[in-house]
Formats: C-alpha cells, structure tokens, sequence
C-alpha cells in the first residue's frame, strides 16, 4: 500500500536521548575498521540515532524495515561526534514520490546535543519496494 | 590521476553482522538470503552504510586523522552482493581532490566492486 501523502512535511518527535560511550564508539570503529583515538565517532557514526529516528517513522507509517532499501545519504556536520554526548534525532519527511510501485521517501534528520544544539544534519532518501515489486 | 593511495576493504558476511551488531541496523537483507531474495535483491547485500563507513575509513586516512570531516554524501546505486563464503567481495575506495577554499577540500570518490561503481556521486569536504 502506497505511503500517504499527507506525511510530507511532518516531523516526528524527537527519538529518546542515545548516549554515546567511548566503548560504542570502539565497538563501531572496529566494526568498520576505522582508527579510533577514544574519543571522537568515525564520520558515519550519527547513522545509529538517525536509524532511531527512522525506525520509529517506519513503525508510525507501518512499514516492514526489509522492505526498505537505502537510496542516498548525507551527513553535514557541525562538529564531530564525541564520547560523552547524548544524542538525539527530529525526522521530517521532505519528500515522497511513488515510481514503479515503490515510494521514494525523503528524509532528514536534526541530530543534536543534550543541549540542544545541533550536531549534525542528516538526509536520508529511503526505498519502500512495494508488495509487488 | 587519483591524488590518495586507493583503499580496498574485503567484505565477508561475517562483517555484516559484525556491522548490524554494532550500527543496530538489524534489516535481515543483510544476513538472510531468503528475505533478501524475497524481496527481488539478488543476495545478501552490504548495508549501504557499512560501503559508506568504509569510504569514510579511507577518507579519514587521507584526511590525516578523525574529526576533520564536514561533509559526507552518495547514492547507493548497485548493491553490494555479498556471497556466503570465506573470500566475500573486495571494495575499492578511490580519491581525488575536485576543490579547495577556506581551509576546505572537497573530494570526489569513486567506490567500486568488480567492474561497478556501487556509489553514486560519493563526495566528502574535510577541514584542511
């Protein structure tokens, strides 16, 4: 079934706040073979709230997450992610196209600070390959 | 013609649930061959996100160390296939500098698997 429409341009609340340990960053470092200085997150680290923040939209929209395959991402940073921070994601839907029987669904995501100052700007275009497809 | 030593990176499907464990991206299309085949991909795929973490691994190389990263982006434009064996399949991260201003560089990447560019447009602009 086709993504309503009506999503375009509504943002969903924020995702409960992710607290970033040295040991998570090392984890995801050695994950990707990224060298880690104990301290600051390899450049795709805010993936982990963002994917948050995705799961959630998914859940409201009722969206099976293997039917979504990752179209583009980008990330613009304010600053580096660093152990110590405790994160969080605001996801707006930008955009939505049906082509083909799937819906092509842009996204951004706000990841900021317990402070509430903005970390990094993420956007997301998602994939929902339709029943058919 | 490429300013940076090109990186190649293996990719084994133990690296996939390695990478789920530690992304939280649990989408079984990246370690169940019958929901990945379910859903009209070829195989088991790579997360777009575990390619892109690896350029970003090559580009933190080059750039000299972390933090130094102020944008990042790319399609992902042909799946990684990854098969179930020991040998998996090899990424290449290629790099070469398209600008520099303001105490910025901008670089193109070129990320490919066999004979396939599997991103799209990848561009990174670093500090330095």
């Amino acid at each position: 079934m086709p993504i309503d429409q009506s999503l375009v341009g509504r943002e969903f609340p924020p995702t409960a706040p992710y607290a970033v340990t040295a040991g998570k960053l090392r984890e995801f470092a050695d994950a990707t073979g990224a060298s880690y200085d104990e301290r600051t997150a390899p450049p795709t680290f805010p993936i982990i709230v963002a994917f948050h923040a995705m799961n959630d939209f998914l859940a409201d929209v009722q969206v099976d997450l293997f039917r979504i395959v990752h179209g583009e991402q980008r990330f613009a940073y304010e600053r580096p992610v660093v152990a110590g921070d405790v994160l969080t994601a605001s996801l707006t839907v930008d955009t939505l196209r049906q082509i083909g029987g799937n819906d092509i669904i842009g996204t951004s995501s706000r990841i900021t600070d317990a402070d509430g100052a903005l970390v990094c700007t993420t956007k997301a275009t998602l994939i929902h390959r339709g029943e058919s497809a | 013609m490429n300013d940076y030593p090109t990186r190649e990176f293996r990719i084994t499907r133990a690296d996939l649930v390695r990478y789920a464990g530690a992304s939280g991206d649990f989408n079984p299309i990246h370690w169940s061959e019958r929901v990945a085949t379910s859903v009209g991909l070829p195989g088991v795929i790579a997360h777009g996100m575990f390619t892109m973490a690896l350029a970003a691994r090559a580009v933190e190389e080059w750039a000299g160390g972390p933090g130094k990263v102020v944008e990042f982006g790319c399609k992902f434009t042909k799946p990684v296939v990854v098969p179930d064996d020991d040998d998996g399949v090899v990424v290449r991260v290629a790099g070469r500098v398209t600008g520099a201003a303001d105490g910025l560089t901008t670089i193109a990447l070129e990320v490919t698997c066999g004979d396939e560019k599997v991103l799209g447009a990848p561009k990174a602009v670093i500090r330095g």
